[in-house]
């Protein structure tokens, strides 16, 4: 059989391409981490060092001095930005995979209408939605509530687009058994659908986790003692150059969460975008 | 008439099972999603402040936005370079990178990916660019060029109109390998081996053909979702303009069609002008991935 042209030297250029971008993704992330562990003195050397010398704590102990000073607590600002977070997760993955499973196996009028509109709405992006929902919350009383936040977050539609088309994937062979022994329809969601789509659960309470996580809020809640924590650490910021480094540590602990819960499912999200694309 | 009711009412409750379970997702998507858009057309042709009711003034949002406001002319000036670089760029990356890493041994495979994808969840991490554009000598940039002999005195990076939206593009591209480059990674493991193997039998030759008539078309559904990802964030940039280069930036040189809709909409209360922004931006943004997908679609034909 004939050889494809694959000679290492063919290659060359484009491992070379694949190199420097991943230097210019990789810097400002290994930026950021160094200058967490910086004693203040050596963010001010020239010329500047990616690289810490004396890596110190100090930051990260001043980060949390300096938030137990202020007027709200930081455990406070944490306490919130985990509520939101948690519900939002829960009703996401529960609202959307509990909508996607019609979508995905049943016949039923609108169903081709309910998802090209879902499709639609991944076509913009919700800052075109932000004023009127901003109305719609006030006329509800929730501005200024943690469900402001929360309850949008469950209908979002990016989660329902992914778990559909990872349900579509599935045989229909999974159901006939159940549907044979009369068993309704929430119960064929409940214990044979949502056994059978971990990778997708787990995709959809990533990416609700990543928007929810560094949600600051703005506008939506002015009370201070119910703002979440990217909020508080980005005042931190604005503090001067004294702050940089608890600057520093705050965006160092708001990176490091994600990215660890992106290591540990990503073989699981690859497996659900693997079924994500868009049929006509 | 009748017929066809009694016929309608008789699948509703036939399927009964099927709207108990799409009814609360879709009863807040209606809420949040689709009513926001249909209030935004409707407020667009009012004035509204959020203290009096709406009152009706016809066109006159539109006539203000397009003849009269040049900071919006600015503004979508700005979105539609974002768009244009950003979207195009971002989308062409997406798809090499990941179409080069597959080539990687799994283990390998993973590690680039999460190099990757690590900036676009990192949340507010992309303000560390602001201290490598800093615009004294301890700005690394500045630091790097001064060493090298390329510069005497420091650049003000992020104040100077001329470089600062290239800045906001470099970092949103920074930003932008996300939720479409996985599904480009996913979905270059899902071609089907032996297409390969039969193409190189029909006498593709090199890597780059294989590319064009095995890999793109067989991964066509992909490229679709990928693009309408890539090509709604890149009309979206507001947020990273608004850190890296201040708001209001100097001389209005980063401000988009999302600031200055921010801008009207939460800050001046002007709800009728920012939902015509709204509204605007919204045919833009459906428009454009709707052209892209159809021509998408011709891919591999």
């Amino acid at each position: 059989m004939k050889k494809l042209n694959r000679s290492w030297f063919g290659s060359l250029p484009l491992f070379i391409f694949l190199a420097l971008a991943g230097a210019f993704m990789i810097l400002p992330i290994l930026f950021t981490v160094n200058n967490a562990f910086k004693p203040l003195d050596e963010f001010f050397i020239f010329p500047p060092q990616i690289f810490v010398r004396n890596p110190t704590t100090d930051n990260f102990t001043d980060l949390i001095l300096l938030l137990r000073d202020s007027w709200v607590p930081f455990t406070r600002y944490l306490f919130n930005t985990f509520f939101i977070t948690v519900c939002g997760i829960i009703g996401h993955t529960l609202f959307a995979s509990a909508a996607a499973y019609p979508l995905a196996k049943h016949r039923f009028r609108g169903k081709q209408t309910l998802f090209t509109i879902v499709v639609l709405a991944l076509m913009f992006t919700p800052h075109v939605t932000r004023i009127p929902n901003y109305m719609i919350m006030s006329e509800l009383g929730w501005i200024d509530t943690y469900w402001s936040l929360v309850i949008p977050a469950f209908a979002l539609p990016l989660g329902l687009y992914l778990m559909k088309q990872f349900m579509e994937s599935l045989p229909d062979s999974i159901m006939e058994s159940a549907k044979i022994d009369g068993a309704s329809e929430y119960r064929i969601y409940w214990s044979i659908i949502m056994p059978n789509v971990k990778p997708a659960v787990f995709t959809l309470i990533i990416l609700q986790f990543i928007q929810l996580w560094g949600n600051d809020g703005y506008g939506f809640i002015y009370s201070e003692d119910l703002k979440p924590l990217p909020f508080a650490l980005a005042q931190i910021g604005l503090g001067g150059f004294v702050r940089q480094g608890a600057q520093a540590a705050a965006l160092f602990l708001l990176m490091v969460v994600p990215v660890t819960l992106f290591i540990f499912m990503q073989s699981r999200i690859i497996e659900t975008m693997a079924t994500s694309g868009m049929k006509d | 008439m009748r017929n066809k009711w009694q016929l309608i009412w008789r699948d509703l409750k036939r399927d009964r099972q099927s709207y108990v379970l799409i009814g609360p997702y879709f009863l807040l998507f209606f809420v949040f999603t689709v009513l926001p858009v249909v209030l935004s057309f409707a407020f667009s042709f009012t004035y509204f402040n959020m203290l009096e009711p709406p009152r009706f003034i016809g066109w006159q949002n539109y006539g203000r936005l397009f003849l009269d406001d040049d900071i919006w002319l600015i503004a979508l000036k700005n979105t539609l370079l974002f768009a244009f670089i950003t979207g195009p760029v971002s989308y062409f990356a997406c798809f090499f990178i990941a179409w080069v890493i597959n080539e990687f041994r799994p283990w390998i495979r993973a590690i680039l990916v999460l190099i990757f994808y690590a900036p676009s969840i990192s949340g507010n991490v992309y303000i560390i660019w602001q201290m490598i554009f800093w615009g004294d000598r301890y700005g690394w940039f500045n630091a790097q060029l001064i060493r090298l002999g390329i510069l005497v005195e420091p650049i003000e990076w992020l104040k100077h109109a001329d470089y600062m939206i290239w800045i906001v593009i470099l970092v949103q591209l920074w930003l932008s390998l996300g939720t479409g480059f996985l599904a480009f990674v996913a979905g270059l493991q899902t071609v089907d081996r032996t297409l390969y193997e039969a193409g190189a039998v029909d006498g593709i030759r090199n890597r780059w053909q294989e590319l064009w008539y095995i890999t793109l078309p067989s991964m066509k559904p992909m490229l679709m979702f990928g693009a309408v990802i890539q090509i709604t964030t890149s009309f979206g940039v507001a947020e990273v303009s608004m850190n890296i280069a201040g708001y209001p930036s100097v001389n209005y040189a980063a401000h988009t069609a999302v600031v200055h809709l921010l801008d009207y909409g939460m800050i001046r209360f002007e709800m009728g002008y920012a939902s015509a922004i709204a509204t605007v931006l919204f045919a833009i943004m459906v428009l454009t991935n709707l052209i892209i997908q159809r021509l998408l679609r011709k891919v591999g034909e």
